[in-house]
């Protein structure tokens, strides 16, 4: 699923975007907001939806190999954790929905979990 | 099959107890480096998860801690140890789900009990080492393919 219809679907703002918005392909996702759980379980090039915006949350996507992250609730990062995802160039979006309904809107249009993937 | 590596690359970074702003650097440049070298991208994903965990546990438990690697043609080595609380039942913190951790940590996204068991699950060796009111030494050795 590209991240341009991911962002359709959650109705997301864009606060980092990609080069390619809409050429990038997600292939699954996680929701978490344990950051282990991301490192322990999930694999690489998956998007993860989580309610947690600290500046760890990128390091811990750049470690993964997370591809893209929505934050849920409308909840925005502050500006050091913009600048970071910038630099290490992984997307943020924002989504209004909170994590189940998020979580829920993409498994039903196809995208399906990272774990074991 | 071996890195073209002569002898041993290694090198250190100081790591400051409580600093979530810069916390995952050490591990970030490691895979930085490692992708220089050549590495093999799993083993990359291996190391840097293992190494960032536990750059984590210093970050959240200890007042300071060193991170130090070296990488040959056949492996990497992490070694980490800080001067923290130390750990009382090693048995028991090895345990998936077990955490010692407060809940200002649990907020932040940490602390949930996975820490030491991703590093053993990433490492091919894993030891450490602990004395309470010391410090925890950690070493993890992964072999390159």
């Amino acid at each position: 699923m590209t991240l341009s219809k991911i962002t359709e679907i959650l109705e997301a703002t864009v606060i980092v975007r990609p080069a390619d918005l809409e050429d990038l392909n997600i292939r699954s996702a996680c929701s978490a907001d344990l950051m282990s759980d991301v490192l322990y379980y999930h694999s690489i090039d998956s998007l993860l939806i989580t309610g947690l915006t600290q500046i760890n949350v990128i390091r811990t996507a750049e470690i993964a190999g997370t591809k893209a992250i929505v934050f849920v609730l409308n909840k925005k990062p502050d500006e050091r954790t913009v600048e970071l995802a910038g630099q290490k160039k992984i997307p943020l979006l924002s989504t209004p929905f909170c994590m189940y309904t998020a979580s829920g809107k993409l498994y039903q249009a196809g995208l399906r979990s990272s774990l074991n993937d | 099959m071996p890195l073209n590596i002569d002898g041993t690359i290694d090198g250190t970074f100081q790591l400051i107890g409580g600093n979530f702003t810069t916390a995952g650097e050490a591990s970030t440049q490691l895979k930085l480096k490692l992708s220089e070298l050549g590495v093999d991208e799993t083993i990359i994903r291996r190391a840097t998860i293992a190494t960032f965990e536990a750059e984590m546990n210093v970050i959240i438990y200890a007042a300071a801690g060193w991170l130090h690697y070296y990488i040959t043609s056949r492996s990497i080595t992490i070694k980490i140890a800080d001067m923290g609380p130390g750990i009382e039942n090693i048995e028991l913190a090895m345990q998936e789900g077990y955490s010692t951790a407060p809940d200002w940590v649990r907020e932040m996204g940490w602390g949930a009990g996975m820490g030491l068991p991703n590093m053993k699950k990433n490492s091919d060796l894993f030891k450490i080492d602990s004395v309470v009111g010391e410090g925890t030494t950690v070493e993890m050795v992964i072999n390159f393919p």
